[in-house]
């Protein structure tokens, strides 16, 4: 119970300014650090999703999701779970890339899923969506030719398709 | 406001200013009466308090905290929702403290501020601040309003929010030009919040359980929060109570909630509770937790806390459950359906054997009250727990609310006053807001004109609010302000004494400056000493008799200290007390 670990939140909130200080300042407030963040809209205009990645206790999970819920914002939380769910997120990642080494990126970044999207004298931009955990291999292995400047958008999660019989939205029972 | 009045104000529509629609929708909501202080930004809302006939009386106030505090004393006295207004800027960040009271004691309270007109929010306009972002974390929730068409609904879901579920406070922002934009008027007769659902079914499936538990305790006992006061369900807790002849302990928060003079009360837990309530928890096996939240002054080392019992947790704010103490059996929802619910469940599964169990723990406990209650030392000089006890012997019988700032004389008030209804304890316990009592108690006066109101104050407490006793006077609020004066910051120099060797760093509040009887003469209020008790008596007849906007200043004993203590981090059944040469450390049980 006490051991740290990684929680993916995702929080369907109404469509309103300020709701996203709301959200961020209730994790300041516990003392929590989100790992990775991502807001967008749904599939209603006035509706958002914010998908937030924190690594604390199971208990503090628990208690910042029934804080998350008295917000008047919050419609709910759900927590997803890794093995029922998909997880994405996108990278660009722009590298350090002398003709000599140019193909060995390219080819590199073919085996990942990741497009050039734009290239220059000695460099090139690459895109990657994919799990999180793949984009930091991909991270990982351009490092050695110096990466110049990378940027992640933080992870979205939608439950499985294939998860019969299911709401879109499982309710949580926050009361464990 | 009578019914067929408040059903006209509610449908009432027509083409009016926004300034004049906040009214409108006041009324709609009930409200008779606010507190507050106009300024620029607000200044389209009190123009409109007078062009709309002061159909709600507005009571002006000389610091905008001492407005949230009277609308807080208010709200606790009465149990509608307190309304509290201020300008932009200073007025709003002024009512940031009663905000974050109300907030930790869950007290109803609409706040509503002017702001910079739209076009200058975001430019560091004159006193412009972004309150709704300051006061984010104490709110329940705050509106910025960003259409005057956004005005009632603004301000019915925020009277809908403040009082419903767990109550607490809401910010309703409102910029100027919005204020004084006209528009068609019609109060909305929904809520459209799908992200708040305060309510839960009536009866938990987890009754069973909870029955259960109490038919296998043999040593239960009731632990009572403010939550049981919020939901007006103390009669109910009696009832419950007297069906399991269980020993009720009841917070800061709760005094009153149940009748302190009931043969089953064992007062109040905690840092300065009876030692009989904490030696009971601490024996228990079954804790019965009724709208409490284990906070750490009633907890005390939290391991330690009531190491051997179970928890049935019964709360209306999921958020509380399992938060500090792991609760066994949660009762979700309102207490006015919970606790009958349990009581009924209970009333099957008591049998001869249980309840000759139960009863021999009701003999202990009550045995341990006898024999330990609150005591004090008389001596030469004046002792402020003989004067609430003297209080308190003055207006038995008669409807009375007492008030206190925080500190040393709010324990001796919280220990040697009997209450025996719900709001007429009204104290900061989350924050511990010193200066809370003086508007509180003006507050709570104006919510109950006929009921005899008394701020027990300490003299550092007393000058952070004082100001306020001008608003009594102007408004003729009979307030008698009893003011425990041992020329100290009286608790923090406890602290210093017992836990940093009597070093008494910037506590010293040289008694005698000001003099209170001539502040409170300067004021037109009726200036009282005593030094003495042989003086007491004579002052507080006088003060009850006179019925008129009172300051009594009480010069007692500065070394008094408050016992029994839980020192911080102890387990709460470690108890230090005077007995009655040195310090010692009790055994407990």
């Amino acid at each position: 119970m006490a051991t740290p670990g990684h929680h993916t939140l995702s929080v369907l909130v109404e469509n309103r300014p300020g709701v996203l200080s709301r959200v961020c300042g209730l994790f300041s407030r516990r003392g929590f650090n989100i790992e990775s963040l991502a807001v967008g809209p749904t599939e209603r205009t006035d509706r958002s999703v914010i998908t937030i990645r924190v690594d604390c206790t199971r208990h503090s999970v628990e208690q910042v999701v029934k804080q998350l819920d008295k917000l008047i914002d919050v419609i709910d939380v759900l927590e997803v779970e890794p093995d029922s769910a998909i997880e994405r997120e996108l990278l660009l990642i722009k590298v350090r890339a002398d003709a000599e080494h140019r193909l060995e990126i390219m080819r590199m970044a073919e085996v990942f899923n990741a497009r050039v999207v734009d290239a220059g004298a000695t460099t090139l931009l690459l895109e990657c969506v994919e799990h999180p955990d793949r984009l930091a291999a991909l991270e990982e292995l351009l490092s050695p030719y110096e990466i110049v400047e990378a940027v992640r958008t933080g992870r979205v999660a939608m439950t499985r398709a294939s998860i019969a019989n299911e709401a879109a939205r499982p309710k949580l029972n926050i009361l464990g | 406001m009578s019914d067929s009045a408040l059903d006209q104000a509610r449908k009432r529509t027509g083409t009016m200013t926004g300034a004049e629609a906040i009214i409108r929708s006041l009324e709609a909501e009930d409200v008779t009466i606010c507190w507050g202080i106009p300024g620029g930004a607000i200044l389209p809302l009190y123009d409109a308090f007078m062009r709309c006939d002061h159909t709600i009386q507005h009571v002006l106030v000389r610091h905008e905290q001492g407005a949230g505090h009277m609308a807080q004393g208010y709200a606790r006295a009465t149990g509608k929702v307190g309304v509290c207004i201020a300008t932009s800027g200073p007025g709003a960040t002024n009512l940031v403290t009663p905000i974050a009271d109300a907030f930790l004691d869950s007290t109803p309270l609409v706040a509503i501020t002017g702001q910079v007109p739209t076009h200058l929010i975001g430019t560091d306009a004159f006193q412009e601040a972004d309150i709704t972002g300051i006061v984010m974390p104490i709110v329940k929730h705050s509106f910025l309003v960003q259409r005057v068409e956004d005005i009632p609904r603004a301000i019915h879901e925020a009277f809908h929010i403040a009082s419903t579920g767990r109550p607490g406070p809401v910010l309703v922002d409102v910029p100027k030009d919005l204020q004084q934009a006209e528009f068609d008027f019609a109060y909305p007769d929904t809520i459209e919040l799908p992200g708040y659902s305060p309510e839960f079914p009536d009866v938990p499936a987890s009754i069973a359980a909870a029955a259960t538990l109490i038919a296998q305790s043999k040593r239960p006992v009731i632990y009572v929060g403010g939550g049981v006061i919020n939901a007006e369900a103390s009669e109910d807790l009696i009832i419950f109570a007297e069906t399991l002849q269980a020993p009720v302990t009841t917070t800061l928060l709760a005094k009153g909630a149940f009748p302190d003079s009931h043969p089953l009360s064992v007062q109040m837990p905690g840092m300065h509770g009876s030692k009989y309530a904490n030696w009971a928890i601490h024996r228990s096996d079954l804790l019965i937790t009724i709208g409490a939240r284990f906070d750490d002054r009633v907890t005390g080392k939290l391991d330690a806390f009531a190491p051997g019992a179970k928890i049935i947790h019964f709360d209306i704010d999921p958020a509380e459950i399992s938060k500090n103490r792991r609760a066994d059996v949660t009762l979700l929802g309102d207490l006015k359906h919970t606790l009958p619910a349990l009581r009924e469940a209970v009333a099957e599964t008591r049998n001869a054997e249980r309840i000759a169990n139960q009863r021999d723990w009701l003999t202990d406990v009550q045995d341990w009250r006898k024999e330990n209650p609150f005591r004090y030392m008389k001596g030469e000089k004046l002792k402020p727990q003989y004067i609430v006890e003297q209080f308190d012997r003055a207006l038995r019988g008669k409807d009375a609310i007492w008030v206190t700032g925080v500190g040393q004389h709010q324990m001796w008030a919280a220990q040697f006053l009997s209450i025996d209804g719900p709001r007429r304890w009204l104290t900061s316990g989350g924050l511990g807001t010193m200066g809370f009592g003086v508007p509180a108690a003006i507050g709570a006066q104006q919510g109950c004109p006929d009921a005899y109101v008394v701020n027990f104050d300490g003299d550092g407490c007393f000058q952070m609010t004082s100001q306020e006793l001008a608003t009594a006077i102007c408004y003729d609020v009979p307030v008698i302000h009893a003011v425990m004066n041992n020329g100290w910051l009286g608790m923090v120099r406890q602290w210093q004494e017992l836990f940093h060797d009597e070093r008494f760093s910037e506590t010293n509040l040289f008694g005698t400056i000001p003099d209170f009887v001539k502040l409170a003469e300067a004021y037109g209020c009726l200036g009282l000493r005593a030094e003495t008790e042989a003086e007491v008596d004579a002052v507080i007849e006088q003060a009850i008799a006179e019925r008129r906007p009172t300051v009594i200043d009480f010069r007692i004993d500065h070394d008094e200290k408050v016992y029994p203590m839980v020192p911080a981090g102890a387990a709460s059944h470690e108890m230090i007390d005077q007995v009655w040469d040195n310090d010692w450390v009790e055994e407990g049980v």
